[in-house]
């Protein structure tokens, strides 16, 4: 073979040829069905505000609704599809999260409830809980650092 | 002296064309195919061709796993029957999978019972199977071997991707693995069609690191096996009717055919690449198309060996493309090694070059 590239150079000559995302459509998609699945949650907030819940346990609520939500619609498999079509709109909101964890259960639940099931539950949520707890860590102490 | 050495043995007198080629002396033939395929591949513009197409991904089974498995024994197994043989008859059975450890073969050939020669070559392995199994015939040690290799959708995608249900956009040159198997028996003698030559790939990577990015990843290996093949053979690609590559879809045959020309031949008037052939990559949302082993498996076994049956295609170069990555080395940040081997596959024998 003549053709001689360094991987740089291989890069640059593929990246023509390579098909471009829809960027205008994918926005535009996760935009609407990321609001979309707030708006769910905005509503669920204030019903649950309406029946004279306090601040927190309207939080909790939501958020437990949410969690419920992306988890039975993953179960039922229609969450992939959405997913499919808003991309980071249906991934950003805690739906995604519980998406993120009931999807390799249902897909390691043949390896059975210990190795399967709650071994590999976390591969995909396990990164997003280290790092946003230490995150959420580092913040409380910069706050009591600063705070005094 | 030293040109002895370059030639090789006096043995090897015209077996070894140049340093890649393999020319069988007496070309064994390709007795009977076997193609199955999934309910995806069943719905695309090859479906008349299949032997068996899945009504469910799990063929009766309780894992992925399994059903890969069984795919293979069954093409195996019908192979097998289509060649008027029994499992007895056959002397070694060659197969490979891109599951760890290459599971489906061998919990496949548990139980065929055949003595079982296992490879891993990914997607490649359809024509390194081919390629081992003449081999053993022209060299006497065989008088029929088996030649299968298998994929699946989901086992796939659970060892080197996502769960299934994770709501995610797929890039848009990504390729669908594709759910399928396909057997060949090869023997010693036989009507045809032939395997004539076999070149053996060498492994290259230029550096492609995306994991979803196959068919770039894999291109430049297959040009150096197939520009290897015509400069060894001194054929010319209008000697065969079709060069087709195994699962390099859409970004890959681009790549091919931007790339030929560089190295002396223009191959745009018979080349084709299975993965692009398979689905239908609008109506099917597979993107760039199809990829794995059962790409090339099933479209030789089913398009490929119908085809030349009818008499519509008399020479074949296939040259099956594999990724040598795992998920390990993707996560390690490596780039991906690519092999392509290539087969020839003949009506006749002794006809041109």
């Amino acid at each position: 073979m003549k053709t001689k590239m360094s991987s740089k150079q291989y890069e640059k000559y593929i990246k023509d040829k390579l098909p471009k995302p829809a960027y205008l459509k994918n926005c535009i998609a996760a935009f609407i069905v990321g609001g979309l699945i707030c708006d769910v949650a905005q509503f669920i907030s204030n019903t649950a505000k309406s029946y004279g819940y306090n601040q927190e346990a309207v939080s909790s609520i939501t958020a437990a609704s949410m969690v419920f939500l992306g988890a039975f619609l993953t179960g039922i498999g229609i969450y992939d599809r959405i997913g499919k079509f808003a991309g980071a709109g249906s991934i950003v909101p805690i739906t995604g999260f519980a998406n993120s964890m009931v999807s390799p259960a249902m897909e390691f639940k043949r390896e059975g409830f210990v190795f399967g099931v709650g071994a590999k539950m976390f591969i995909l949520a396990g990164p997003v809980l280290v790092y946003g707890i230490s995150a959420s860590i580092l913040i409380g102490i910069i706050r009591y650092l600063l705070g005094k | 002296m030293r040109k002895k050495f370059l030639l090789g043995s006096d043995r090897m007198a015209g077996k070894r064309l140049g340093k890649q080629t393999l020319k069988f002396s007496s070309p064994p033939s390709v007795i009977s195919n076997a193609a199955i395929a999934g309910p995806k591949e069943g719905e695309g513009p090859l479906s008349q061709y299949f032997d068996l197409i899945l009504t469910d991904d799990y063929f009766g089974e309780d894992s992925w796993e399994k059903a890969e498995s069984k795919m293979l024994k069954e093409a195996v197994k019908s192979a097998v029957k289509a060649s008027g043989r029994s499992n007895t008859n056959i002397d070694f059975m060659f197969a490979g999978d891109l599951l760890n450890q290459i599971i489906s073969s061998s919990f496949a050939a548990r139980e065929l019972q055949i003595p079982y020669i296992g490879l891993y070559g990914a997607c490649s392995t359809m024509a390194e199977s081919l390629c081992m199994g003449a081999l053993m015939i022209d060299g006497g040690f065989a008088e029929a071997v088996v030649c299968a290799t298998s994929s699946h959708f989901c086992s796939a995608e659970r060892q080197y991707r996502f769960p299934l249900e994770q709501g995610v956009q797929r890039s848009p040159f990504t390729q669908w693995t594709v759910t399928g198997a396909g057997a060949a028996v090869v023997a010693e003698a036989g009507t045809g069609p032939y395997i004539t030559h076999a070149t053996i790939g060498k492994v290259l990577d230029f550096g492609i690191k995306d994991a979803n990015n196959m068919g770039a990843a894999m291109a430049p290996a297959a040009v150096d096996t197939i520009t290897a093949h015509l400069n060894e053979t001194g054929r010319k690609p209008e000697y065969y009717d079709l060069i087709i590559t195994g699962d390099l879809g859409k970004v890959g045959k681009a790549i091919i055919l931007d790339m030929m020309p560089k190295e002396g031949f223009d191959i745009t008037k018979v080349y084709n690449d299975c993965g692009s052939m398979i689905f239908d990559s609008e109506k099917q949302d597979t993107h760039a198309g199809g990829s794995g082993c059962g790409c090339a498996a099933v479209v030789l076994n089913g398009y490929i060996a119908k085809e030349m049956k009818r008499g519509n295609i008399n020479k074949v170069l296939l040259i099956a493309t594999g990724a040598l990555l795992s998920p390990t080395t993707t996560w390690q940040g490596e780039s991906i090694p690519c092999i392509a081997h290539a087969v020839a596959i003949e009506n006749a024998i002794g006809v041109g070059v």
